[in-house]
This record gives structure tokens, C-alpha cells and sequence, in this order.
């Protein structure tokens, strides 16, 4: 079995995913060649073959050349799979190579069971299994699934390039704004996920995060909704924390908020949904009314 | 202008739910249905664009059995004017590449200038139909996005990145636009709207007219996944459970000095 893996540089720096991707292809038994849209500056630490666009020429983002690309080097390698991180870059051009490829998709893959891919359904609560009936395949890997292998060597380097525009203009990136609270530092972490119901209960989110000397933190969807701003968001689009204790509070635990705190020492869940996702992270599940359960813990923190 | 915004019913992810006898989907039974999250931000950035442009027609495309008419009267309440019922029973057990092609197919000779979906459903999480429509029709696409405006044919989009980076980018329409969570502030639509919306016309369409491509892939089968276990679940009286809690909290963490 032969795997094409998509690498992705962002900024001009290489993205550790590729790791990943090489350990997926070691879980297979799988022999590799590599694409990047990138540099010669900063090539991944890999042994194989690594087909090599250059970034300055096409654009780190740009779907239609990339995709051309992609399709050209499927075509001179007939890998039986192509392998991207199910990351905004892979997500947005898997199906693309897809569709050039007459392939089956698989979405983020958490597993490979037998020989099948194993993928989440509904919010991580389900999983199943899928069988693909084309005999190639595109697939997206779930960051942090696959363990990561440390490959060494430098890569065999063969240049590819394609003419044209493409129709989507890749205007430049936009940091995420500066500033605000850093809670990779802080030893309490007390977030605010849906399960509060309402903007006016972040202020009770926030006092128990006082009372036990830490900061307050919030999901996604809290966020979104403006209840808390954004430098407070903890997973793969805010911060990623560590703190001694996180205490998640009426946070259901999609995976890309479990990615921002699973490295926390001690994890507390308060939830009423016992099969929550954030349940197979938490040290400690706490089924209980928020409304009820927080106020009273604040109260005999403050008392301690 | 016209418009198309393509949406799906989703159960509420926060229902029990429970693996169907076929053991390749969940129950389709006592689950509360609702309309997928991210195309909520579809329907209310399509409208938005309708009363940006005034001279524009918005027409809201579902797919799935009768009880999914319940969602897409809901997007008609927020202020599309007309409904495409893909009438399917088996909706729920099509992968990604039928349900593009379904879109495709239906949207191919009518000439919409900009596509709003999803980034992706709750239930499947494929992130592929809004990508694969664009793909069949031939139309620039451009995923996950949390910024949109409008000017002069031209679509100014923000995509957002990993680590609260995003990239801008900028196409001329037509073209199709996957919409993440956040992007705008969905509307709750008004009474006044909602009795406007009944009235609203409401065109279905057989599958079987649509449905002209074969499904790439199945699913072999659906499970809970294991519980790793370790984790301690506490239940009770509140007062009592801060009690237990910071009892654990002494013992296992040094944050209650």
C-alpha cells in the first residue's frame, strides 16, 4: 500500500502535523511520498520522496492550484490513499482532490480498526465504522489520533509547479488579536461552556475562578454568542491550557475544545449530560444543576 | 441575484441517543430535531446579502422526509422566500457524495449567483458536501468562514485558521461559501414572520429526479465508543457535592491550600 501525506506550511514555517500523518502510515504498514506547498527553507525531517511547490510562487493558499498539484503528483504515483490533517487546510482541499480523483472521502479519522476507518458522529458521542468502494481513497486525519513518528533524514526533493491563477485570491492572514488574558498561566481554570444558558451566569463562572485563585476560561459556542470575549476561548481556534485543575462547566466537549485542556493535570466536569464527551476526559463528573452546584462550591471555597 | 442556501435537520446533540437495530445508524425515534447549527449562520448570512442587494430571490434546499419541512419553515420564517423539499426518506443514510450530488443536480441550470452551507452537519461532521457541490458545478468555493461581505460581484471572505488566525480572501461570484459558527448573529424569527413563512411557496421534488450519482462509500457500523473509565461520577445534593468535590480536591490536586 502506497499513501500520499499532504503536508501544510503556514507563515513560511513546515507544521508539525506531517508527523502524524507518518505515524498514521506506519499504523497502516503503508509506504510513503510526500506533497508540500512550501520552501526549500524549512523541509520536514523525512526519508521518502517530497514533491515540492513553492509557496512564494503559488500562494499558501490557493484550492485550485494546490488541488492541480495534488492531482498531478496522484497521477504519477498512483498512491492507493491521500492522507491530510483534518485541519482548515485539509478539510478545505480533500474533497477537491476527491472529486479530481473519482475517490471516496473519510473524514476525520480517529482510528483504524482491522483495517477500517473509524470516524466520530454526532459531537464524538457515536463512532462508526466505514467502507470505502472506490479503490482510492482520500482520507483527513484528527489531529492529535495518530502518534506522532520522528522521521530523520533529509527528502529526495522533486520541484512541481503549475500555471495559472486560481479563482479564490489569498489576500494574507490576520493574527488573532493580542493582548487580553493568558491562561496557558494560570493553575485554575474555571470555563463556561452552553450549559450556563445565559450571559448573566458568567458572572458565577467567574466568581468560583476567584474563589479558587484562578482565571475563568469558556467554549466555543460561549464565545460566539458574546457572553465572554474571545482572548478567553480555550481549544484549537483560542488557547491551549495546562492549568493544575480545569473545571469545565456545562461544556458537552466537542473535540476541538477537549485538543485546547486534555493536558490538564486534574480535570472536573459539571454536567447534567452524563455521556458527554468531556466525561471521558474528566478525572471527576459532577452531575448536577450549575445553577445549584456552582454557587454552593464558590460558598464553601470562600469559607475554606 | 439568486441566491440558494442548502440546510439540514439534525437531532439536538444533546439528546440520548441510541444505536438503531441496523446497527449502522442511530434511532431515528424520540430524538428532538432541529436545524444543523452551522447552516443557521448560512440562512442568516443569505438573508443578510437578500436585503444587501434588495433585488434578489433566496431559496432554502432541504433534504429528507416530511418532518424536515418543520426546519425549513423555520428559514423561511428568518426571510427566505421560497422552499426546495428534496423529498427523501432515506436521507439520513446518504453519504456526502449523493447529498452534493442531490444539490448539484437540483442547482445546476439555475444560475445561483452565491451558494451558502454549512461548513458541516452535526450529526456526520464530513465538512465535504458544501466543497463538492462547488466541485460538481464548477464554482469557486471557499470553506469556514467567519467574515462575509459583499461589493460590487465580489465576495470579501475571512476563513478562519487554527490558533484564532484567519486568512482573507477575496472571489467573484458566482460561488459557493461554507459557513463556521460565529459568523453572524442568527435572528429568532417574529411571530409576524413565522405566519408569512406558512404562505411562503414550498416546490418538492422525487429523489429518484435528482439522485444521479452513486454512493463512494458506507457505513459498516455505528457503536458508543468505549469508556475508558477512570473518572469518578458523583451525584447527589448540591451542597453535598461541593462537599465531596473539594474533599477530592484537597486530596488529589495542591490548589486548595
Amino acid at each position: 500500500m502506497k499513501i500520499l501525506l499532504i503536508a501544510e506550511y503556514r507563515d513560511g514555517q513546515l507544521l508539525s502535523g506531517y508527523s502524524e500523518l507518518l505515524g498514521f502510515a506506519e499504523n497502516m504498514g503503508a509506504e510513503t511520498a510526500m506533497f508540500v506547498v512550501g520552501s526549500d527553507a524549512a523541509l520536514p525531517a523525512y526519508g521518502g520522496k517530497l514533491y515540492l511547490a513553492d509557496a512564494a510562487a503559488c500562494g499558501e493558499f490557493n484550492p485550485d492550484l494546490h488541488k492541480q498539484m495534488i492531482l498531478d503528483v496522484v497521477a504519477k504515483e498512483q498512491p492507493d490513499m491521500v492522507a491530510f490533517s483534518h485541519s482548515s487546510y485539509g478539510w478545505d482541499l480533500a474533497p477537491r482532490v476527491a472529486y479530481g480523483m473519482k475517490a471516496a472521502q473519510v473524514s476525520e479519522v480517529v482510528e483504524v480498526k482491522d483495517g477500517a476507518m473509524v470516524v466520530p458522529v454526532c459531537n464524538s458521542k457515536l463512532r462508526r465504522t466505514v467502507t470505502c468502494k472506490t479503490a482510492q481513497t482520500v482520507v483527513t486525519l484528527q489531529a492529535g489520533a495518530f502518534t506522532p513518528v520522528e522521521a530523520d533524514g533529509s527528502p529526495a526533493v522533486e520541484k512541481v509547479a503549475v500555471d495559472g491563477q486560481g479563482r479564490v485570491v489569498f489576500e494574507g492572514y490576520e493574527e488573532a488579536e493580542a493582548g487580553g488574558v493568558d491562561l496557558s498561566k494560570a493553575e485554575v481554570i474555571v470555563s463556561a461552556g452552553r450549559g450556563i444558558g445565559k450571559a448573566d451566569n458568567v458572572e458565577m463562572i467567574a466568581a468560583l475562578a476567584k474563589a479558587l485563585g484562578g482565571e475563568y476560561g469558556a467554549s466555543r459556542p460561549v464565545v460566539d454568542s458574546e457572553w465572554v470575549e474571545h482572548n478567553r476561548q480555550v481549544g484549537t481556534t483560542g488557547q491551549t491550557v495546562a492549568p493544575k485543575l480545569y473545571l469545565a462547566c456545562g461544556i458537552s466537549g466537542a473535540i476541538q475544545h477537549l485538543a485546547g485542556m486534555k493536558k490538564s493535570e486534574f480535570v472536573v466536569a459539571v454536567n447534567t449530560d452524563k455521556d458527554a464527551p468531556i466525561s471521558e476526559v474528566a478525572d471527576v463528573l459532577v452531575v448536577a444543576d450549575l445553577l445549584q452546584f456552582v454557587p454552593a462550591l464558590t460558598e464553601k471555597v470562600e469559607a475554606l | 441575484m439568486n441566491i440558494l442556501v442548502c440546510i439540514k435537520q439534525v437531532p439536538d446533540m444533546e439528546s440520548k441517543f441510541k444505536v438503531a437495530a441496523s446497527g449502522t445508524w442511530y434511532d431515528n425515534q424520540d430524538l428532538a430535531w432541529r436545524m444543523n447549527e452551522y447552516d443557521e449562520y448560512a440562512v442568516e448570512q443569505a438573508v443578510r446579502l437578500k436585503e444587501q442587494v434588495k433585488d434578489a430571490e433566496l431559496t432554502v434546499l432541504c433534504i429528507g422526509s416530511d418532518k424536515v419541512k418543520e426546519t425549513m419553515k423555520k428559514a423561511l420564517a428568518m426571510g427566505c422566500d421560497r422552499g426546495a423539499h428534496i423529498d427523501d426518506g432515506e436521507s439520513w443514510a446518504k453519504e456526502p457524495f449523493e447529498i452534493a450530488g442531490i444539490i448539484a443536480e437540483y442547482a445546476k441550470d439555475k444560475n445561483f449567483d452565491v451558494i451558502f452551507t454549512g461548513m458541516q452537519s452535526q450529526d456526520r461532521g464530513s465538512g465535504q458536501v458544501g466543497v463538492l457541490v462547488a466541485e460538481m458545478l464548477d464554482l469557486p468555493c471557499v470553506s469556514t468562514i467567519v467574515d462575509f461581505a459583499f461589493d460590487g460581484g465580489a465576495i470579501k471572505a475571512k476563513r478562519e485558521l487554527e490558533g484564532g488566525v484567519k486568512a482573507n480572501v477575496t472571489v467573484q461570484t458566482p460561488a459557493l461559501v461554507t459557513c463556521q459558527l460565529g459568523l453572524n448573529t442568527p435572528r429568532y424569527p417574529t411571530l409576524p414572520n413565522i405566519m408569512k413563512a406558512k404562505k411562503k411557496p414550498m416546490e418538492s421534488i422525487a429523489v429518484a429526479d435528482v439522485l444521479k450519482v452513486d454512493a463512494r462509500m458506507e457505513t459498516a457500523a455505528m457503536y458508543f465508543p468505549e469508556k475508558k473509565g477512570g473518572g469518578l461520577v458523583l451525584e447527589g445534593e448540591a451542597g453535598d457535592l461541593a462537599d465531596k468535590l473539594i474533599a477530592i480536591l484537597k486530596d488529589k490536586t495542591s490548589v486548595l491550600k
